[in-house]
């Protein structure tokens, strides 16, 4: 996405494009800028709300102590109860903020989107059919429902969502993918959809309407981005019922403490019992949690992806299979020539001049790498069109099968299907041999395709020379890129138009797991099927409108943004930038955010022990004075170490916004290898980092008056 | 030899005893749970019950029956131990006062044998045998019932149906509890202990002129009282007293008994799902926790400095000098480990780390390895809550077993590890709250001029942690024999008991309707070393943690210095 869009608002500059089986990478995400944090504490304040706080009950349960503590503190005054009253109340502060600066940088991006969403005035056709337009009136573009007709011209804006019914014109979507180069939107076929916003450069075309007032694509990427209607996705409530159970068992604990401890003669004070049980809570990943939600989503929109749900981001993160297309996600797009193979008796160069004199007009990109595989392995100097003087070239047609080149001196090249080039040496009194025919079948049944080359020399019988091994181009790195997904446990599986020959050569090649050769649509759509009955969650990208059911089945159906509005409604995700291999990225996505949430909360519980060790016997050494043995960290006194305890768990949120934000570091690898790894920086270190974090503060807080 | 020597002898014996078992028994426990063929004997109860055997229930109408069962239970020991006085072999014994006997009743029922009275000076031979015996039987059976249930939940793709509860009471009472019994019943009035339906015996010629001894049949009530984790004793010395374990060698079967079907039960479930290295990495995690606190306790016992100093630096009070310590640490942990609550040595009188150990292991929830059936059912909750935040950190929706963990089996199983330290802690809290219930603490156990003490506070504790978690050993001391304590003990006991069982058998409901996922390298692999130390992990800090203020109370106050 170009910067003069979606993006324009928010502080993050779009991730660069992850080269495919690049080095370990990082699912990146924006940075934290601290303005944010600034510009975000008007919300933040604003989620002060008890209605609010309500949704996030861990959270709630630490604005209640913090009243509570202000109570106290008013009614009874101390530096402790206030130092503490401060440091509860920040608390919630924080963790509103950090869900305020997820929320931030979707409204800005919103913002953005508003602007394509100004008022339009449509041109409305009384009726369309074929070649036969009704009478047209102007309405607002916002009055526009489904079925209507209208027309855009160049220089106007599409008033909503639809498809093309008539013409051909260049748009300008940058609107919506932030892509400035036009693209071109036809009737009929997978390229006729068009969105509202967008922008029609050339020529006139008709449009049908196929989205309500207020539920254009426009209108759901606001949503989506601003997260307006943002719902728990499942493991998030899963993780939300965890918190809130840990949050009643601590509740349970600190409120029953109160008549053991004032039996013992150790009533503690309402500070301290609050004091205990923010710090008990899992109040880190509470406060973090719809902040990790957020983001993840964002981190999609980020990469031009806009997911219909959170429930489809967290879906990719369990993909077991993924189905890809061939051409453009594991293939470079068109077929390149990688071999001359002469016959016998023939010169290589010999060859290789033909291949690439018959080949010089032959503007397709398999024509083009023949004469670049011409010049590279055989050093062939590129001739021009103008150096062959009175040359006349032989296009490729549907009926000859085959393009080439006549000379003026009578010299004639050819090449082409090798039926179609076997003919035209027969004709021209040549007899080709056995040997062009087992060369023919060799790169067929390597996978590739065969094109063969022969001339005719003026006054002698044609023959053929030898035959061009043209070939599918697996993308550089993509064997790696799925070997990973292997590891990770996803299986791949390439779709292709291709007879299962050609496809098995090249699902071997890129180290796919399976293959599905001359698959139409149905064939698709059943084994999606098959995969899902066997419990798995399956994947897929596509565009055309035959597409639509496979997409809609699909666990998660990423649409092309370039494809038909029926293709981008059974989805429940679009890409923008229409980049098949964006899936794995995706996938990438979902887990991270998963991964995200299960750190925190292990990070969050382990915690609890140095808290345990600082605040418990600053309780209660005074009656029981054996358990200062258990302040290991020797905190100076009781008042300094329960206010430490407390300050750390305020700032640990603050000090994990920008990891909450930017998803923790992912590498694809086997689930041990990640669980290994989150438990021993998550786990290990949640249980050592409070032990240092709580004494350091408490060195600095031994000085304030009163909380010595 | 020496004690010590001596200790580790037996633990080494009971360790082979239960290794030897682990297969044989795990898998006989699978056939008796899986096989569809019934015995004559069993068609003939069916027959007489009314049940169709092949009649699959729901998991609320198994939960009905469970109740059902558990209800009708209660009713009837209680209206038998009101009316004992009119019964045969009464002894003389009068009737059980009304909270008593609804004390005992919920008590025996809910598996936890909870005693607030003594045996030999409350009641008769039939009450024993028919009442709390019968109830030993089949709250022992009711355990084993819901977690195949659970099991089921797993096994089980796509349906709402896990099981007849019938089918499967029956079955492990008649297959499993009686024989094992009957058995070792006789092995035990073999080695000396007493079996008797005679009226007391009189002994003659003691120091203290003669003595009037009651028996029973002590033998085979001792088997069903361990070997189905319930600890009521027919004597108030419980397993300390030499009728029910004469010898060093009944004290090594009678701890064996107590631990083996809890530690074979994870070979029942790695059979029953299809991988035996599941029930590995299970019983793995309950043998750490149990060598662990038993090594804990062990220790401190050995090197005591409190007020118990008796012998060196071993605290010996409350513990029989025919045992020694080490076979009554190996005793105290496993009955603590599991939901026995048997003694056979007194746990007041542990050093403050030993007795806190016996705590700490009941407030674990007892599932190293447990009761017969709670003890599985609790680790595979927590292994679920452990599987739910592993799950995450790998990046998929959590799953065990090829179950998702979605929104509803969390909330059944936060609700399971919610229920039991809510039950505890209040309790406790009110208890502590009510100046006239801490009245009950033995005056014996406070500090100068009845000041407060942790060791007072200890017992209170003690006690509640004990009947929330079905234990029904005592820390000794506390006079639970009153109105509030009878009533509260008994509410502590049925909550701790059956709200669990429900969110267990709803928790397996919801795992039986979905439908499998497949297993992939991106799959958390729940049989591994690395698991298990996560659920280890899991069990010490989220349930652990709960109760460390509580602890720091009592025995940290009292023991560290």
């Amino acid at each position: 996405m170009s910067s003069n869009t979606l993006t324009e608002a928010a502080p993050a500059p779009r991730a660069p494009q992850q080269k495919p089986g690049g080095e370990p990478h990082r699912v990146g995400g924006g940075f934290l800028d601290p303005k944010m944090l600034w510009k975000s504490l008007p919300d933040a304040l604003k989620k002060l709300d008890p209605r609010v706080m309500m949704k996030n009950p861990v959270m709630f349960v630490v604005e209640v102590g913090s009243a509570l503590t202000t109570y106290e503190a008013i009614t009874k005054p101390s530096v402790f109860a206030w130092v503490i009253t401060v440091w509860l109340w920040l608390t919630v502060v924080f963790a509103n903020l950090a869900e305020a600066v997820a929320e931030g940088r979707g409204k800005a991006q919103a913002a953005t989107l508003r602007k394509a969403k100004t008022t339009t005035v449509a041109r409305k056709l009384a009726s369309w059919s074929p070649g036969n337009s009704g009478a047209e009136s102007e309405v607002a573009g916002t009055e526009l429902t489904l079925g209507d007709f209208v027309v855009v011209e160049a220089g106007q804006v599409i008033p909503g969502d639809g498809d093309v019914v008539e013409g051909v014109a260049s748009v300008d979507e940058s609107a919506i993918t932030g892509e400035s180069a036009p693209v071109i939107r036809e009737s009929g076929g997978d390229r006729s959809a068009v969105t509202g916003g967008t922008k029609v450069l050339s020529d006139r075309i008709v449009v049908k309407i196929t989205s309500k007032p207020g539920e254009t694509f426009i209108d759901r990427m606001i949503n989506l981005v601003e997260g307006a209607n943002r719902q728990k996705t499942p493991n998030e409530l899963a993780l939300n019922v965890l918190l809130a159970s840990l949050t009643i068992v601590f509740l349970l604990a600190v409120v029953t403490l109160q008549p053991m401890a004032t039996w013992a003669g150790a009533a503690q004070s309402l500070v301290v019992m609050v004091s205990l049980l923010v710090a008990l809570i899992p109040t880190t990943i509470g406060a973090l949690l719809s902040a990790i939600g957020i983001a993840g989503m964002d981190r999609l929109v980020q990469r031009n992806v806009l997911a219909m749900s959170g429930r489809a981001v967290e879906a990719a993160g369990d993909i077991n299979t993924l189905l890809l297309d061939k051409t453009g996600t594991i293939t470079l797009g068109n077929r390149q020539a990688s071999e001359f193979v002469p016959v016998a008796g023939v010169d290589k160069d010999a060859l290789a001049d033909a291949a690439q004199l018959s080949s010089l007009s032959d503007e397709t990109p398999e024509g083009r790498s023949i004469v670049v595989l011409a010049k590279t392995a055989y050093g062939l100097r590129e001739r021009h069109e103008g150096e062959l003087a009175g040359a006349e070239f032989v296009p490729f047609t549907a009926q000859t099968r085959m393009s080439g080149v006549n000379l003026a001196d009578g010299h004639e090249v050819r090449k082409g299907a090798g039926s179609a080039v076997m003919k035209w040496v027969r004709d021209n009194g040549g007899h080709p041999t056995e040997e062009v025919g087992s060369l023919v079948d060799a790169i067929s049944g390597a996978g590739g395709t065969p094109l063969v080359v022969a001339e005719k020399a003026p006054g002698q019988p044609a023959r053929t020379l030898g035959v061009i091994h043209l070939k599918d181009v697996v993308k550089e790195g993509i064997r790696e890129r799925f070997a990973e997904l292997r590891q990770m446990g996803i299986k791949t599986v390439m779709i292709t138009g291709d007879n299962p020959l050609t496809a098995k050569a090249i699902a071997e090649e890129a180290g796919v797991d399976d293959f599905l050769a001359e698959a139409t649509p149905e064939d698709k759509m059943a084994l999606i099927k098959k995969e899902q009955e066997g419990g798995k969650l399956v994947a897929m990208t596509g565009d055309g409108t035959n597409d639509a059911p496979a997409l809609a089945q699909a666990d998660v159906g990423v649409a092309m943004n370039t494809g038909t509005s029926a293709a981008k409604e059974a989805g429940n995700m679009v890409d923008l930038d229409s980049n098949p291999t964006k899936l794995i990225e995706i996938v990438e996505i979902g887990k991270q955010l998963l991964i995200t949430r299960g750190s925190l909360t292990t990070f969050s519980i382990a915690n609890d022990v140095a808290k345990y060790f600082a605040i418990i016997p600053a309780m209660f050494s005074v009656v029981y004075p054996g358990l200062h043995v258990l302040n290991i960290m020797g905190l100076h006194s009781a008042k300094s170490a329960i206010t430490s305890a407390i300050i750390f768990n305020a700032l640990i949120i603050i000090g994990l916004i920008p990891l909450a934000l930017r998803g923790v570091q992912y590498k694809p690898s086997s689930a041990s290898a990640l669980l290994r790894r989150n438990l021993l920086i998550y786990g290990a270190g949640g249980l050592v980092l409070p032990f240092v974090g709580i004494k350091l503060i408490d060195l600095v807080v031994q000085f304030i008056p009163g909380l010595r | 030899m020496s004690d010590t020597w001596a200790g580790l002898l037996q633990v080494a014996a009971l360790v082979l005893l239960l290794a030897v078992s682990y297969r044989p028994l795990g898998d006989y426990m699978a056939h008796i749970l899986t096989t569809k063929k019934h015995s004559r004997v069993e068609k003939v109860l069916y027959k007489t019950m009314g049940v169709d055997p092949e009649a699959d229930q729901t998991w609320g109408t198994y939960l009905r029956s469970v109740f059902a069962i558990s209800a009708v239970g209660v009713l009837l020991l209680y209206t038998l131990l009101r009316v004992q006085h009119h019964l045969m072999m009464a002894l003389g014994m009068p009737k059980v006062n009304a909270d008593l006997a609804y004390n005992t009743a919920a008590s025996f029922v809910t598996n936890t044998n909870w005693q607030n009275y003594s045996g030999e000076n409350t009641l008769g031979y039939v009450a024993q045998a028919t009442g709390l015996a019968v109830q030993n039987f089949v709250s022992a059976s009711v355990g084993i019932a819901v977690v195949a249930t659970l099991i089921r939940g797993f096994t089980r793709n796509r349906t709402d149906r896990l099981g007849n509860f019938w089918v499967d009471l029956t079955r492990v009472l008649i297959r499993l509890m009686l024989p094992f019994s009957i058995v070792f019943a006789v092995i035990l009035v073999a080695c000396g202990s007493v079996q008797s339906l005679g009226d007391h015996m009189t002994v003659v010629h003691t120091i203290n002129g003669d003595q009037s001894l009651y028996t029973g049949g002590t033998a085979s009530q001792e088997v069903i009282k361990l070997l189905g984790t319930n600890g009521g004793g027919i004597f108030n010395a419980n397993s300390a007293h030499p009728f029910e374990n004469p010898t060093a060698f009944t004290n090594l079967i009678e701890i064996y008994l107590l631990l083996v079907i809890g530690f074979s039960l994870p070979r029942t479930f790695g059979k029953m799902v299809g991988s035996h290295k599941q029930g590995y990495t299970l019983v793995s995690v309950m043998a750490i926790i149990w060598v662990g606190s038993l090594i804990f306790s062990t220790f401190f016992e050995t090197h005591h400095h409190g007020i118990n100093l008796a012998d060196g630096h071993a605290a010996l009070e409350g513990k029989e000098s025919r045992f020694g310590i080490p076979a009554s640490t190996l005793f105290m942990t496993s009955t603590t480990l599991t939901s026995t609550g048997a003694v056979n040595s007194w746990h007041d009188s542990y050093s403050p780390f030993g007795g806190g150990a016996a705590m700490f292991n009941m407030m674990l929830g007892e599932i190293a390895p447990g009761g017969t059936g709670s003890g599985l059912y609790g680790i595979l909750i927590l292994a679920i809550v452990t599987v739910f935040i592993a799950g995450l950190m790998v990046g998929r929706t959590p799953e065990y077993l090829g179950k998702k963990i979605r929104p509803t089996e969390m909330k059944y199983a936060a609700l399971y590890i919610l229920t039991t330290p809510a039950v505890v802690l209040i309790f406790t809290g009110l208890a502590m709250a009510l100046k006239g219930e801490t009245a009950s603490i033995s005056s014996g156990n406070l500090g100068p001029n009845g000041s407060p003490s942790p060791h007072g506070f200890s017992e209170v504790l003690y006690a509640f942690t004990s009947m929330g978690n079905n234990n029904g050993s005592a820390f000794g001391g506390l006079s639970g024999n009153t109105h509030w304590w009878n009533t509260a003990g008994a509410l502590a006991m049925m909550f701790g008991r059956f709200l669990p069982m429900i969110w267990v058998l709803a928790l397996a409901g919801s795992l039986a309707k979905q439908k499998p996922v497949p297993e992939t390298e991106g799959t958390l692999k729940t049989a591994s070393p690395l698991f298990a130390g996560m659920l280890l992990g899991t069990i010490l800090l989220v349930v652990g943690l709960t109760y460390f203020p509580a602890l720091s109370l009592g025995p940290l106050a009292e023991g560290l210095h």
